[in-house]
Formats: C-alpha cells, sequence, structure tokens
C-alpha cells in the first residue's frame, strides 16, 4: 500500500513499511527483519554499537542535527553513576512536523529496537518514551507494541538469552511544545514543570533523575537498527559527506501531494517542490518556503534551489530543522502568517525568562494589530528590536524561534507589512 | 602559599584584574570586588534559576551572554558588565519587565524599595514604547498576612522557591504559562500558618507581594530606623526596625549567616506594637512626704533614692531584684552588680514560654525558640534564676527593671522597705512604688543579647526615647557609682558592657569591636557545628 503518496526518487529504509498494518505486531515486524539488529547489537560491546553509529555519520532529526554516536559517545564510560537513562523524543510538536508521528502509528517496533540497541550503547538500563500528550493513536500503538515485547523476552531483564537487561517505559506528557525541548522534556518527566534547564551541566552529566542521560528523537533512532544491520558505509550511500543518509520529509502547505517522503539527504529543495509534491496546487505560484519547520527563517521563492542537507540549508540562511516543508502560494498573507506562528510560540513560551514569556505575547500583538489595519511605520522597527532583544538572551531557544520568522518575513516581505499598515493609514485618513 | 594559589581563580571584570575564591559565581565574586550586578530571580539565599535575564553579562569568548547567577568564575575569565551588548540587553529585558506592569508607583508600598524602580531609574528606556493594552492578573489573598497583586508581578518566583527550600512547605507555584502566568496557592487557605511566609514579601524585589499588617501604612522614604535584634524569642534574628514619626511600623531580616541567615518568623516580625510604649513614665517620680509620686529632677530624684539605699542597708534589708529578658546584657548585668553591692539576694526573671520550637528545616540553625524573650540566656549567665507564675512581694529592697511586674498583685510593694522601679511604663504595680524611673526600651537604647546559644549580638537605638528617660544601664551605673568613694558610672554602653567582663568570665575578653555586627559567643559556649539545631 502506497502511503500515501510515493515518488520514484524516495530512497525507504525507515518508512519501507508504512501502510502496513501488519508491521505494526511483533510477529509481522519479525517477518520483516526486525530484532535482527537488536540481537546483533546485544552481541557487541556497547563501544562497538556506538563506533558503529559514529561510521554512519548518523545526525539527530530532532533538529539540531548533532552527531548521534558523538553525543552517545559522551556518556561516562564507567558504571559508577548508574542508572543511565535513554530518552526518546517523541514530543514531536513543531508546527509543520508529522514524521516521528508517521513512524510510531506505522513501525513502532522499528523505534523500539533502535531505542534498545541505543539504550546498550550507552549502558543505560531504563529507556523512556517520552510521546506527545495528544498522540492517542501513536500512544495505544505504541503501549502495545512495548507490551509485545516484554512478552517476548525482547525488553525486560535478559534479553534474547544475552544477559543484558534494559527496561521501556512509555510517557505521556500533557501537550506542551517546550517539552520537546530535552531539558524540559526531563522535568516534565520527572513530574516537574516543563521548564527548560540551564546547560550546563549536560544531560549527560546530569540528566533525568540526576543521572548520565542521552536524548535521542524517534527518527534518529528509527535508522539505528538499520545502520547496525548494514554497517555505517551502507547508510553512508546515500547523503552527502557531512549529511549521510535518508531523511523523512514532511512536506505541507500548499502543495499538490503533501505527506511524508524519504529522500537522501541533500535532495534538491526545488525538484522537492515540483517534482516529488507534484508543484503548487490550484495552479497558483510559489511565495515562500519554511524548511525545516516554522522556529527557522523563511525563504523567498527565489531562494529554493537548495540542496536539503544540514549544511546547504544553513548556508542559505535558514535551517534544515526537523525536515518540515511548509510551503506557501502566491495568496498567502504573510504577515496573518508570521503572526500566527508567533501567537504558537506565545502560547507555548513556559514563561520562565522574561525576554521571552513577556516578548513573544508583545510580538503577537504588535503582529495582529498590523494585520488588523492598525500598524505604524515604526512598527517594523520595533519588532526587529524587540526580535534582536528576545535572540540569545534566554536559558532555551524558544524565544529565538519566534523572532526568527518575524525577522525574516520584514527582510523579506516588506512590501506585505508596508501595504496592510498604509491601508490601515489610509483608511484612517478617510474616516 | 601553593594551596592558596588552588584555592583562587584569577578574573578581569571591567577590566580589574582580581583573584578570588575558585567555586564562586560571577555574581558573587562581582559583589566582592564591589560591582553589582542587576538581578530578580537570584537571591542568596535560595537556588538559582537564571530565569529573570537581568544578570546577563559578557565573558569574552563565549558566543552568548553569561547569566552572572549561575556562570561559576574561571581562570582568566574576562568579564564585562557595563559592555555594549551587556548593557542593551539589561535595557531590552527592562522594557520587558515594564510591558505589562502597571506603574502604580504612587499606590505601591514597596515603593522606593523596589528593584524594577531602581533599575529602569538606572538604565531604563526613557519612555515605554508599546501601545497595547495591557495584561490584568488582578489581585489574590494569599492567606494570612500576605496580599499578591498579580499585575506587578515579574515572576522571578523568589517566593516559590522560599517556601520550596526553606520552610520545604510547598504551599505557592507557578499555574499557566507563557505571558499568562501568575504565582498561586494551592487551596484557599494559601500560606495561612506557615510561620516562615512573611519573609517572601521582604524578597519580592517588587510589589507584587504585600504585607496586609503594612498595607498604606507609611511610604518606605518616610521611614526612619536601625539594626537591631528581634526581641521575641531567643533566637536572637538580626532585624532591622522600620519607624515612621517615631512609632515602630514594620520590623524586617538582616542577613546574618551564624543566626538567622536572611530570614526571621511571623510570630517575632509581628510583635512589634508592644515597642510603641503607651502610659510613658515621662520623669523620675519620687514619693513625697504626702505619700504621692512627684516628678523631679534626675538629680534630685537620685540623691534620695541614695539616702534611702543606705537607710536600709543598714537596717540589714533583705534584697530582691527582678531583671528583665527584653533588657540587654548591660541593663541586667548593672542590676545583678548593684544586688552583689547591696549584700546579695534574690534575683530572678520571668519568661513567657511557647509549647514548641518552630525550626525552619531549610536552615535549622534558625527556630522560633521556646523562650519568648531575647535575652534569657544573659539573665541566667549572670546568676538570675528563672521564676513561675506572678512575682511575689518581698520585703525589704525591691529594685525591678521593666514591665517584668505585670500581673503582679496591686499590693505586690507594700511588705517592701524600698521598691525602686526602672522602668519605661506607669502600670499599677509601679504605682506603689518609692522610685519610678524612667528608662529607655531596648529599642531606644544600645546594647547586647545573648541569645541561646550564647552568641552575644549588638543592637542600636532604632526609635527615640521621652526625653527624660534614660538606658537603665545608666541609670543603674549612676546609683552604683553614688554607692562608693571615687566610683565612676559607665559613660557608654560599650563601657557597661566592659564591666561585664570584670564580673562574669563569660564575657571577658569581648568587646562590641569584637562582638562587631555579626555577634561573638560568650566564654562558655561550645560552637554548634553548622546547620546544626539546638533542640527540636
Amino acid at each position: 500500500m502506497a502511503y500515501p503518496y510515493a515518488h520514484d526518487s524516495e530512497v525507504r529504509v525507515l518508512s519501507t513499511h508504512f501502510g502496513e498494518p501488519e508491521a505494526r505486531t511483533l510477529a509481522g515486524w519479525q517477518n520483516r527483519g526486525g530484532y535482527e539488529a537488536l540481537r546483533k547489537a546485544l552481541g557487541m560491546a556497547p563501544d562497538e554499537v556506538v563506533e558503529v553509529v559514529k561510521s554512519s555519520g548518523l545526525r539527530g532529526r530532532g533538529g539540531a542535527g548533532f552527531p548521534t554516536g558523538v553525543k552517545w559517545s559522551f556518556m561516562p564510560k564507567d558504571d559508577s553513576r548508574q542508572p543511565h537513562y535513554l530518552l526518546i523524543n517523541a514530543d514531536e510538536s513543531e508546527p509543520g512536523a508529522f514524521k516521528d508521528r508517521e513512524l510510531l502509528r506505522w513501525t513502532p517496533h522499528q523505534v523500539i529496537e533502535g531505542a534498545l540497541i541505543g539504550a546498550h550503547a550507552i549502558r543505560a538500563k531504563h529507556v523512556y518514551i517520552y510521546m506527545r500528550g495528544e498522540f492517542f493513536e501513536p500512544a495505544q500503538i505504541v503501549g502495545r507494541a512495548i507490551e509485545e515485547v516484554y512478552a517476548a523476552g525482547i525488553a525486560g531483564p535478559d534479553m534474547m538469552g544475552s544477559g543484558v537487561g534494559i527496561d521501556i517505559t512509555l510517557h505521556l506528557g500533557a501537550g506542551a511544545y517546550i517539552c520537546g525541548e530535552e531539558t524540559a522534556l526531563m522535568n516534565s518527566l520527572e513530574g516537574r514543570r516543563g521548564q527548560p534547564r540551564i546547560k550546563p551541566p549536560f544531560p549527560a552529566v546530569v540528566g533525568a533523575f540526576g543521572k548520565p542521560t542521552t536524548i535521542n528523537n524517534v527518527e534518529t533512532v528509527a535508522a539505528v537498527p538499520h545502520i547496525v544491520k548494514h554497517g555505517g558505509d551502507w547508510y553512508r550511500q546515500w547523503g552527502t559527506e557531512k549529511s549521510p543518509g535518508t531523511k523523512l520529509f514532511n512536506m505541507s502547505g500548499h502543495l499538490v501531494r503533501r505527506g511524508n517522503y524519504e529522500l537522501p539527504l541533500g535532495f534538491s529543495l526545488k525538484e522537492l517542490i515540483y517534482d516529488v509534491c507534484g508543484g503548487i496546487r490550484d495552479g497558483r505560484s510559489l511565495k515562500a518556503v519554511i524548511p525545516g519547520g516554522s522556529s527557522v527563517p523563511i525563504l523567498a521563492a527565489d531562494e529554493i534551489d537548495i540542496a536539503m542537507d544540514y549544511e546547504s540549508v544553513a548556508a542559505a540562511g535558514t535551517m534544515l530543522g526537523t525536515a518540515s516543508v511548509i510551503v506557501m502560494d502566491d495568496r498567502t498573507n504573510m504577515v496573518k502568517q508570521v503572526r500566527r506562528m508567533v501567537d504558537f510560540y506565545a502560547h507555548e513560551s513556559c514563561g520562565q525568562c522574561t525576554p521571552c514569556r513577556e516578548g513573544t505575547a508583545w510580538l503577537a500583538r504588535i503582529l495582529r494589530r498590523i494585520e488588523n489595519g492598525y500598524g505604524r511605520m515604526e512598527d517594523l522597527d520595533q519588532l526587529l528590536e524587540l526580535g534582536a532583544n528576545m535572540t540569545g538572551t534566554t536559558i532555551c531557544v524558544l524565544s529565538d524561534s519566534a523572532a526568527a520568522p518575524v525577522a525574516s518575513s520584514i527582510a523579506k516581505f516588506k512590501d506585505e507589512y508596508l501595504a496592510l499598515i498604509r491601508r490601515g493609514e489610509s483608511a484612517a485618513v478617510a474616516v | 602559599m601553593a594551596n592558596e594559589q588552588q584555592d583562587t581563580v584569577n578574573i578581569t571584570l571591567n577590566g580589574v584584574e582580581a583573584a578570588v575564591p575558585k567555586n564562586l559565581r560571577i555574581i558573587e565574586a562581582a559583589e566582592q570586588l564591589g560591582v553589582g550586578i542587576a538581578h530578580y530571580c537570584y537571591h542568596p539565599g535560595l537556588s538559582a534559576p537564571a530565569m529573570c535575564r537581568m544578570c546577563l553579562v559578557e565573558v569574552e569568548g563565549a558566543p552568548k551572554l553569561a547569566p552572572a547567577c549561575v556562570t561559576p568564575v574561571a581562570e582568566g575569565q574576562v568579564i564585562h558588565t557595563e559592555s555594549e551588548r551587556a548593557r542593551q540587553a539589561r535595557e531590552g529585558t527592562l522594557e520587558f519587565y515594564l510591558l505589562n506592569h502597571p506603574l502604580d508607583c504612587p499606590i505601591c508600598d514597596k515603593s522606593g524599595e523596589c528593584k524594577l524602580q531602581d533599575y529602569t531609574h538606572a538604565e531604563g528606556r526613557k519612555h515605554g514604547r508599546s501601545i497595547e493594552p495591557k495584561r490584568v492578573n488582578g489581585q489574590d489573598d494569599f492567606g494570612g498576612d500576605i496580599l499578591y497583586d498579580g499585575d506587578r508581578c515579574i515572576m522571578c518566583t523568589r517566593c516559590v522557591r522560599f517556601m520550596r527550600e526553606l520552610p520545604q512547605d510547598d504551599r505557592l507555584c507557578v499555574v499557566q504559562r507563557g505571558h499568562r502566568s501568575v504565582i498561586d496557592t494551592f487551596y484557599d487557605h494559601g500560606v495561612e500558618g506557615n510561620i516562615w511566609a512573611g519573609n517572601i514579601v521582604d524578597i519580592c524585589p517588587v510589589g507584587a507581594l504585600l504585607s496586609k499588617d503594612f498595607l498604606h501604612k507609611a511610604r518606605v522614604w518616610d521611614l526612619d530606623g536601625n539594626a537591631s535584634i528581634c526581641p521575641n524569642c531567643s533566637q536572637g534574628c538580626n532585624i532591622r526596625i522600620d519607624s515612621r514619626d517615631n512609632l515602630a511600623v514594620r520590623l524586617r531580616p538582616r542577613s546574618n549567616a551564624d543566626v538567622n541567615s536572611y530570614w526571621m518568623c511571623d510570630y517575632g516580625r509581628h510583635r512589634y506594637e508592644w515597642l510603641n510604649v503607651a502610659d510613658r513614665v515621662e520623669a523620675p517620680l519620687v514619693r513625697g512626704e504626702n505619700g504621692q509620686l512627684q516628678a523631679t529632677s534626675w538629680q534630685k530624684a537620685i540623691l534620695a533614692l541614695l539616702e534611702q539605699v543606705r537607710a536600709a542597708q543598714a537596717g540589714g534589708a533583705e534584697v530582691t531584684v527582678i531583671g528583665s529578658p527584653f533588657y540587654g546584657n548591660e541593663d541586667n548585668g548593672m542590676l545583678a552588680r548593684l544586688a552583689t553591692m547591696l549584700g546579695g539576694g534574690s534575683m530572678t526573671f520571668r519568661v513567657e514560654q511557647a509549647d514548641e520550637e518552630v525550626v525552619m528545616p531549610g536552615f535549622p540553625r534558625l527556630a522560633r525558640r521556646r523562650d519568648l524573650a531575647a535575652n534569657v540566656r544573659g539573665l541566667e549567665v549572670m546568676g538570675f534564676s528563672r521564676a513561675d507564675g506572678a512575682p511575689a512581694s518581698a520585703g525589704g529592697i525591691v529594685i525591678a527593671l521593666g514591665d517584668v511586674l505585670d500581673g503582679a498583685p496591686e499590693d505586690f510593694a507594700v511588705s517592701a522597705d524600698l521598691f525602686i522601679a526602672i522602668t519605661p511604663k506607669m502600670t499599677a504595680t509601679v504605682r506603689g512604688a518609692d522610685f519610678v524611673l524612667p528608662a529607655a526600651t531596648f529599642a531606644e537604647a544600645e546594647g547586647t543579647f545573648t541569645n541561646h546559644e550564647g552568641r552575644v549580638q549588638r543592637f542600636w537605638p532604632a526609635l527615640q526615647p521621652p526625653p527624660l528617660a534614660r538606658p537603665a544601664w545608666q541609670v543603674l551605673g549612676v546609683i552604683m557609682a553614688g554607692m562608693e568613694e571615687g566610683g565612676t558610672a559607665p559613660a557608654t554602653a560599650g563601657d557597661a558592657f566592659l564591666r561585664l567582663g570584670d564580673w562574669h568570665t563569660e564575657f571577658s575578653g569581648l568587646s562590641y569591636d569584637v562582638i562587631g555586627s555579626r555577634g561573638a559567643l560568650i566564654n562558655d559556649t561550645v560552637q554548634l557545628p553548622a546547620g546544626a539545631g539546638r533542640g527540636s
């Protein structure tokens, strides 16, 4: 079953079994080669597993793109500060992102297998899957899959007769965007308010419950079984030197064929939009693209001739992020679009740091005023100045994320702001 | 020397190189070097969440500004607190703070001692740029003495962290998130019943937490006051007595790491009205030939008193002195000495006792002690013994200090040959005295208290006594000087204190200089280990 659209350019590693309901069951997953990689990994020393993942060049898929093997190697090698924890960040809440949800819905065992391998690699005795509170269906599916692996002796005290014991627990959040930030996630998991912690100390030193902890994204650990099974060089056949492998691209917005497409990193954004997704719907033309989820700067229509890998997107002044591409056609009101995103950040700000708590709400109010025709010329400079005061002055980057689309939209779509402000001014004169 | 090098690091702060102890955070190191760094959420007695973002400083080599309250000093660190970036960040953050702040300083109790006011005046923008409507959170009654004004709140969470970390009684929390955050209580009774809750008003950097007792009572710039010691139990918390028009209006803690950290209890905090003594004895009163008390000068009163003391002494009168745990070591020490000079006799004092100690779990050295007066230990050291019940009438010479005769029978004085009351306050019992000498209260004089663990601590006059009232040590000193050939009275409280060392070895070697502002232990005292509570 094609899910929901397929394209010949796709390289399906993680998404091979999307749309196959029987792949959700343990038997179905094992028929598809599941848990062979885990058996192989359990026969290896933890450091060997880390080396394989290092050699693959796999980079974190949660947005920052930090090399996974390197991250694992930060964990203490001795067992003096046990237990270690592996947290799987399944709090996918970035507007535009819907890759983890599909991985969890269709291939729960792929995620669990990757998580157990990761836990073995960092000598963790417990894996927590921290799942977004609104993910009812994925939570049911993953919960059932966890029961299955315990019943089959794949997780638990003596996994597959290897003598290694790792527990796995599903934890549902309460629906806060900020809990996808790794330190806020740890706070939430511990039963505290979901507020980011100050770093340092970093999680590999003082993490969940005060113990050494690694946090990995769902898509990251989903790739791990394949890498362990086939080796690092096999994974490097796709993608670029610095951004190897495949990646799920979550395509949304005014496209003909929206959805998840698994493609090698470095794939052309232009081709992705016009070929893979069939172009802009209703015969409209492209106005703007957000390439990596709502937190990253916007690209104008003439800036999309770039390769979708971490370095190339960064060189274009934005970020690959979660590769959640939001495409906007020529009818889009950019001011309204940005205001809605800023509203989201104002709603989701945890409220700890003053620049974020007050700044996000202030930006939203100014933008709404402009949108409603009550804008003033000085508002634009003020928006940029507020954004600057919100950038780099807070514990986490939510504040920066709220300011980024404002700044980039003013830089690239100033005319739309000016039109709204002038319309408001002329209306005022007419009255 | 090598050891010393290991314990310090060299930093450059605003161009000045200095060696500071390692393990310090930048904000603490800067304070030691005399550089203040603006802050709201940081408080030296609490954990630091680094969330107010006021203390951001530029550390060379770091990509972002660093919060000084959590960033440790490091060897070779170059810090700028006044660079353009740091200053711009503070100005920007201050603008965010004022965005929804009601700016109702004219009716705010905190006005004048408000950090938002101070920093905004120092470094904020001259004019606000926001034209958006302000967010309104409204007010809330937090129970007990505490009111919460959510509009003024800047969400520094000092109050939440205080309740969690010091009383270890989670009564407050942040509810909601983002710009909708407010501080709230879990139940309707709020902080009611927690004896430490009053501290959250002190540590609130703005006027969000208010004392109902102090509400609209005074503008803080109209307040006078001085450093003192809380008289209301034997813990001896370091406090400041704030007064307006010579009436005490509030007590607030002063920091002393050995005694009360930055805190005091509400039991002590709310018992300040008695410092504003009504029914003052305004002048020395002497019982005249007509049997009535008559006002006279100090000189005449003392001369008459000496004459009568000598006569009574010649008659072999027994001596009874009653000390007061609300008076200093100097006052009670002089009284004890006078008793000795008169041949010795009964020396007692009375103190009200609470049923139990109330220890602060997060700082167990601090507790509301059972003895509900400041100088119980001092009196015991000087040979006074604790007595129960109302003072019984006694014969011979009776000298009472302070209003210790409350509850005594009205005919208390009848059997006494000579009854001398040195007291600020006229009561029915005092009316029966032969001499009523107007004394200053501890709050009107300089002196020392000895707290439960034997720490001698200084207090300073915070209120003005009536013109003719004198410190009790001075009155007693003059009487004693008049009783011996060539006797001299102590000229100052410090002189009076030095004399205690001659009479009681516990005080020898101590002086006001030695005691300083943090207090000193008397000589028989074993130093308590840090953090140890005495009894529970």
